[in-house]
């Protein structure tokens, strides 16, 4: 059954192609690994890929120079902190979200953006590029600068998502399996407590009681989970479906789908109820910062929203972490006029 | 030094004993080693016993580490019949001084690497570094630090630490005859892990130098 769902998955790219049936007995592999790990299986009409590994670019008919520039973003990929100061502001990696060098469904895979974009997106009205998208991901996540359009870090990082899209089509028709980091359904109460309690005994041995994560030297073994050193208030993961999501998909590392879908969705409320740098959108007032994203972005996040323990109103500070600026220039509309 | 007061922490949440204990002291934690010799070795290098009973190097390593390890002897949450007799011995303060004793020691050597082919060191390498996710086996380094040094007083450094050590130890996880680890966190992985896979991974470590903390 699943090994015909999956041989029409792949049809989009390797019909004709004479290792098909090979590849349909790897996809299965693939697939078994990922329902034995409690993921779903994928549904008749998805796209499944998997992303090609850096073992797999040494054997690739590359040109070499086209090697080394990928290796140079998946380097920047996995160690994103070489840019500390520079384009990162905080202790995050790009891997400490998208798991397994961007490769995992399941945990925001990087390689559909390779095929989706340009595209509209909602959250900054406008048509995005793999650049621009990238971008985002520096301005928020990183809570950072994004490395200048063209630049050679940023040719890199595109480079390495594109190597991992390799042989999918542009613009897919079909939805893609394991695409972004799918949220269980909400249950019927979020409380505070349950997630606070659950985040110590699931959770702080790596993120710390305060979620700040763990260094060694310069380098993030655990990224923080809020506060300073963790994303701002603008990226995706502060809405708490997305975080019910990567932490149901994700975590404990090493232990995908492992908790509840109640305990994920707990902690996330949890985690989502903590301060960290402000939202670069911000207006210089909370309210009228949330009036003008709420309805694109912050519907689903706790910014601007009172904290039920304490009353604490969430983003009501101008704390821009160890970023000594609110918002990069990349950050601003598109028009095409 | 500067790791004792985060050592005493954990000392104190493990025992919850309630009474402070002295600072441990490396000095005295010397005198107390006396009984650990025989088998870790005067300078905690320990000994690769390639088919036997491998005896770590604790040289270097993380001080709370070494005595979660030596408080769960005692309780039974990780057992050995080599090293129960020892154990009995130790009481909170003497774990805390040979603890501190082992971990200001220079990291020594790791040993039992040399017969492993080019292949077999590679793939070790893959999976200390980057791990193998077509099979969900997370890198080492991303609990165990940069390098494998180690990361805080739960993940200790085993880049360095002897191939007959890891290995036993990874197959007790996989088994389930070790499970002191937090929230089975090690245990998940080591039960992804082929026997080759257990092999390349601790020649690649043993052959890797461990830094002194």
């Amino acid at each position: 059954m699943i090994r015909t769902l999956s041989y029409v998955a792949l049809s989009g790219t390797l019909l004709f192609s004479s290792i098909a049936a090979a590849t349909d007995e790897t996809t299965q592999q693939y697939i078994n690994t990922l329902t034995e790990l409690g993921y779903p299986a994928p549904k008749a009409n998805e796209l499944v890929h998997i992303p090609p590994t850096m073992e797999d670019l040494e054997n690739a008919k590359l040109h070499p120079e086209l090697k080394r520039v990928i290796r140079r973003g998946y380097d920047l990929f996995t160690n994103t902190q070489q840019l500390r100061g520079e384009n990162v502001f905080n202790n995050m990696n790009c891997s400490s979200c998208h798991m397994g060098e961007g490769r995992m469904p399941f945990s925001a895979p990087v390689w559909p953006a390779a095929v989706t974009l340009p595209n509209f997106r909602g959250k900054n009205d406008h048509v995005n590029n793999l650049e621009e998208r990238i971008a985002g991901c520096f301005t928020y996540s990183m809570n950072g600068k994004p490395p200048e359009y063209g630049s050679d870090n940023m040719l890199a990082i595109s480079a390495y998502h594109q190597w991992l899209a390799k042989g999918v089509a542009m613009y897919p028709e079909q939805p893609i399996y394991g695409r972004g980091f799918p949220a269980p359904d909400r249950p019927k109460e979020l409380r505070y407590a349950r997630g606070e309690a659950a985040f110590e005994e699931n959770c702080s041995v790596c993120h710390g009681e305060d979620g700040e994560g763990l260094r060694v030297g310069n380098q993030t073994v655990f990224p923080a989970v809020w506060g300073d050193m963790s994303n701002n208030w603008g990226a995706g993961i502060v809405r708490v479906f997305t975080a019910a999501g990567f932490i149901k998909n994700n975590m404990p590392l090493g232990q995908p789908n492992s908790l509840s879908d109640q305990e994920a969705w707990d902690i996330a409320y949890y985690i989502s109820n903590q301060e960290r740098p402000q939202d670069p959108r911000y207006t210089g007032d909370v309210k009228d910062t949330l009036e003008k994203t709420q309805e694109r972005f912050h519907k689903h996040s706790m910014y601007g929203q009172v904290r039920e323990t304490d009353g604490h109103i969430l983003g009501d500070h101008n704390n821009t972490g160890e970023k000594p600026f609110l918002k990069p220039d990349s950050v601003r509309p598109r028009t095409f006029e | 030094m500067k790791k004792i007061p985060i050592m005493l922490t954990v000392l104190g949440l493990a025992t919850c004993s309630g009474f402070a204990l002295a600072e441990a002291d490396a000095t005295r934690g010397a005198a107390t080693a006396a009984v650990c010799m025989a088998c870790h070795q005067a300078d905690g290098s320990g000994m690769n016993i390639p088919g036997g009973e491998s005896w770590p190097r604790l040289a270097g390593l993380d001080a709370a580490y070494i005595s979660k390890q030596l408080h769960d002897y005692k309780s039974g949450e990780r057992s050995s019949a080599s090293m129960m007799p020892f154990v009995s011995m130790l009481d909170d303060q003497k774990i805390a001084d040979v603890a501190a004793y082992y971990a200001g020691l220079p990291a020594t050597k790791g040993k039992g690497s040399g017969s492993a082919d080019e292949a077999t060191l590679k793939r070790g390498q893959q999976l200390a570094e980057r791990g193998d996710w077509s099979r969900y086996v997370v890198s080492c380094k991303s609990c165990h630090g940069p390098g494998n040094q180690g990361a805080g007083a739960v993940f200790p450094g085993i880049a360095g630490q002897h191939a007959g050590y890891i290995k036993t130890q990874l197959q007790a996880w996989k088994a389930g005859t070790r499970k002191n680890d937090t929230q089975d966190l090690m245990g998940s992985i080591a039960r992804r892990l082929s026997d080759d896979d257990i092999h390349a991974v601790a020649a690649w470590l043993a052959s890797q130098s461990a830094s002194a903390n």
